[in-house]
């Protein structure tokens, strides 16, 4: 009996030092269904934002107000296309990664960074040329609200882009096996991607 | 302990039990078991912040006058009481606490699918908690939970608003994380041999709150977010008098705070389904019955937010729509309250305090589910609209509801989570005097409601005043009735006799581990022999005799 007990207190021990050695580490195949998971909350944010919006035009009497200048098309349609072909982009570094050409995926990869940017800095530029503030009236809180809600998300793709690009220069840190860094940073960009299709239906176009 | 019947002897039953060492509950632990430990000490606490505002609104509610505090703080206790009860005690608990402790050990799993996010999504919810009660001393915001604008984006109390605002986003980040969690765990992580219908009903339960958490806590998030805009910025989204709509608000607050009464019940009834076979030493009732029937109030529950706002100018056809969703709701209840009453039907009933709180449960959400039908029907709840029949009503949900089914899980697991067993007598002490208490409390609102006793008022008509006393002697009673559950808490958790692995002989995995389980659960793999709810043959005979002598 004495025994027994003693070798169980063994095999606790042994597995107390497993779990210190593995340091807790996460599931690595469910990263990616993780992902998956919370962009669905991501995605029910901006329905939320965007179903206000719609609310908030369906009652209105004009919309958008009297008086709110019109918005230019130019710009903000390059900034589209950019946007959605950096979707492409970012694509190739998916699929070169997974045929374990790294130097493709980090390339593909810039590219995919310069066009974001271009995207963010269009913005910037679009917000100070607008001629209307965020207080003006209802439409133009909720136009600076939704484009700067979006505007946070591209810039946290890029943060993750950045960061992949950095550690990608580890020799080995990304492979045809351990690529989750990659793919997440692109299923995240095609989702903020999806989003700015909707948005500038509604803002712009409808 | 003559009732042969043993579980599954896994390799680790009878293993060295592990006792975690008090400092780690207070280190950025990522064991699923010492968080959701955390989560339950602490939301416990915030139970008795909570239940003190409380005590305090009932005291000044005991005369017609308003003579212990003034209008505007009374205003401020009732916001904290309701934001403090929803935000850090009940939901917290219920799904941070409960479904952190028991999924993994339930489903065979050495943690959950991320742990360390399992942490961050704790720790958010501690700064949480300490801004609301911070906003104390600041002065706190006073407009009720459910924060309508344009009155919170008008009020005194910006300082204070803010603060609940930003304390609502925190609590919302943590239990989206949470939900990620939980839906990744249950779907993907589950031991060989264990589908989702041989898996416990709790996690049932779990997986159809983090899909509302999920789904709804994002909207949330939004609406504070414009109401943040409108009260800092001086945008105008909810402002009538800047062009904005406050029905807007109210349509986003309660996209997600409908769904919230579920987040805040199902877990309970997952966790009533859990306490109620063991300690009658039958077999549940219709297990795939309950399972959808969760799923069912999930789906439903996502369709009926604008019940709360049928007197928001609401048109009619949409009053109707919401109206028939509403009272759907009552179906799947209905098949949840039928299965354990099903399930306690010629059971062997060992009636120690878990059962008692699981019964308890039953009859008094019983009284809160039908209350709530008649809320559900638009002329109904328009009739009655604020006024304390609605006080009554969620309070029989959330507390006969949510808070007696946490006591049976606390008293069903407490021997799991500490090994040591909590004592009885004074477990028997505790359910009385809480079932008194809350029965006396609640019960005579329902009176005071058709009446048509406003809710969320200082002073009152002199005619309510005899009802009002007796309400407050049933909160004091309510109030007093924690005394014997912390000491015995507290004592036995140190003090208490040794619990055995599996002191109500129950089937589920978590009873197949030591008490309190071994770091990473188990020593080799969990074995499952039995499906969760197998309380076989030999208990058939007795069964039927127990039938015929009734």
């Amino acid at each position: 009996m004495q025994g027994s007990i003693a070798t169980t207190t063994t095999i606790s021990e042994d597995a107390i030092h497993a779990h210190e050695s593995t340091g807790h580490a996460e599931h690595p195949d469910l990263r990616v269904f993780g992902l998956i998971v919370f962009l669905i909350s991501e995605g029910m944010l901006f329905f939320g934002l965007f179903a206000a919006y719609l609310t908030f035009r369906s009652v209105a009497t004009s919309w958008p107000p009297e008086g709110t200048p019109e918005l230019e098309l130019l710009l903000p349609g390059i900034n589209t296309i950019i946007l959605v072909s950096s979707s492409f982009v970012i694509h190739q570094a998916d699929s070169a990664i997974k045929e374990n050409k790294v130097k493709a995926a980090q390339l593909w990869f810039l590219a995919t960074f310069i066009m974001g940017a271009i995207f963010i800095a269009g913005q910037i530029y679009e917000y100070q040329h607008l001629e209307f503030g965020l207080t003006t009236n209802l439409f133009a809180s909720t136009f600076y609200v939704l484009t700067g809600f979006h505007g946070l998300h591209v810039i946290i793709g890029l943060t993750l882009i950045a960061s992949v690009l950095v550690r990608s220069l580890k020799v080995g840190h990304y492979s045809s096996t351990s690529h989750f860094g990659i793919e997440a940073a692109s299923i995240y960009w095609h989702f903020v991607d999806i989003v700015w299709i909707i948005l500038f239906l509604l803002l712009y176009i409808l | 302990m003559t009732q042969t019947l043993t579980p599954t002897q896994s390799s680790s039953a009878g293993a060295e039990p592990q006792k975690t060492p008090w400092w780690e509950f207070f280190t950025f632990s990522v064991d699923h078991k010492v968080i959701g430990i955390q989560y339950l000490v602490t939301s416990f606490m915030f139970y008795l912040i909570g239940g003190a505002l409380a005590s305090a609104v009932r005291v000044e509610l005991a005369t017609p006058d308003s003579d212990l505090v003034d209008p505007a703080f009374y205003n401020s206790l009732f916001t904290m009481h309701g934001t403090v009860m929803i935000f850090l005690w009940i939901v917290p608990a219920v799904t941070g606490g409960f479904g952190n402790y028991l999924v993994p050990l339930m489903i065979g799993a050495r943690d959950m699918a991320f742990p360390r996010l399992n942490a961050i999504a704790f720790w958010l919810t501690i700064p949480a908690g300490l801004l609301l009660m911070g906003s104390f001393f600041v002065g706190p915001a006073s407009t009720g939970w459910t924060a309508y604008p344009p009155l919170s984006i008008l009020t005194d109390e910006h300082v204070g608003q803010a603060i609940w605002i930003l304390s609502i986003l925190l609590v919302g980040t943590s239990s989206i994380l949470a939900a990620v969690n939980f839906i990744v765990t249950i779907w993907s992580m589950r031991m060989k041999g264990m589908d989702l219908f041989s898996m416990p009903l709790f996690c049932w339960a779990m997986m159809a709150t983090s899909v509302l958490a999920l789904l709804a806590t994002p909207v949330l998030a939004g609406a504070m977010v414009l109401l943040g805009f409108d009260l800092l910025i001086g945008t105008n989204f909810f402002n009538p008098t800047g062009g904005g709509d406050p029905v807007v608000y109210q349509h986003l607050f309660w996209f997600y705070s409908h769904p919230a009464v579920y987040v805040m019940i199902l877990p309970v009834f997952g966790i009533i389904s859990e306490v109620i076979p063991p300690h009658s030493r039958k077999p549940i009732f219709g297990y795939k019955a309950i399972a959808y029937s969760s799923m069912m109030i999930c789906a439903l529950g996502l369709f009926v937010w604008a019940h709360h706002m049928f007197t928001s100018g609401t048109p009619d056809w949409l009053r109707v729509f919401f109206m028939v969703a509403t009272l759907l709701v009552a179906v799947p209840t209905g098949i949840k309250v039928f299965s354990w009453v099903a399930t306690l039907w010629g059971g062997k009933l060992r009636l120690d305090s878990p059962l008692l709180f699981a019964m308890g449960f039953i009859s008094t959400f019983l009284i809160g589910g039908l209350s709530g039908v008649m809320l559900g029907s638009a002329p109904v709840d328009i009739h009655v609209h604020d006024t304390y029949f609605v006080v009554a009503h969620f309070h029989y949900v959330l507390f006969g509801g949510s808070v007696f089914g946490i006591y049976a899980g606390l008293y069903h697991w407490f021997p799991k989570m500490t090994g040591r067993m909590l004592n009885e007598f004074w477990g028997k002490i505790h359910f009385v005097l809480t079932f008194i208490g809350m029965h006396l409390t609640f019960g005579p609102m329902h009176i005071l409601g058709l009446q048509g006793m406003p809710r969320r008022v200082a002073q009152y008509d002199p005619q309510f005043a005899p009802i009002n006393m007796i309400c407050t002697v049933g909160a004091l009673i309510l109030a007093f009735s924690t005394v014997p559950f912390v000491i015995n808490a507290v004592y036995s958790w140190f003090k208490g006799e040794q619990a055995p692995d599996n002191p109500w002989n129950a089937l589920t995995l978590e009873w197949t581990t030591s008490s309190p389980p071994i770091p990473h659960n188990w020593v080799g793999d969990p074995v499952l022999a039995t499906g969760p709810y197998d309380y076989g043959e030999e208990y058939k005979e007795d069964r039927q005799e127990a039938i015929a002598a009734s």
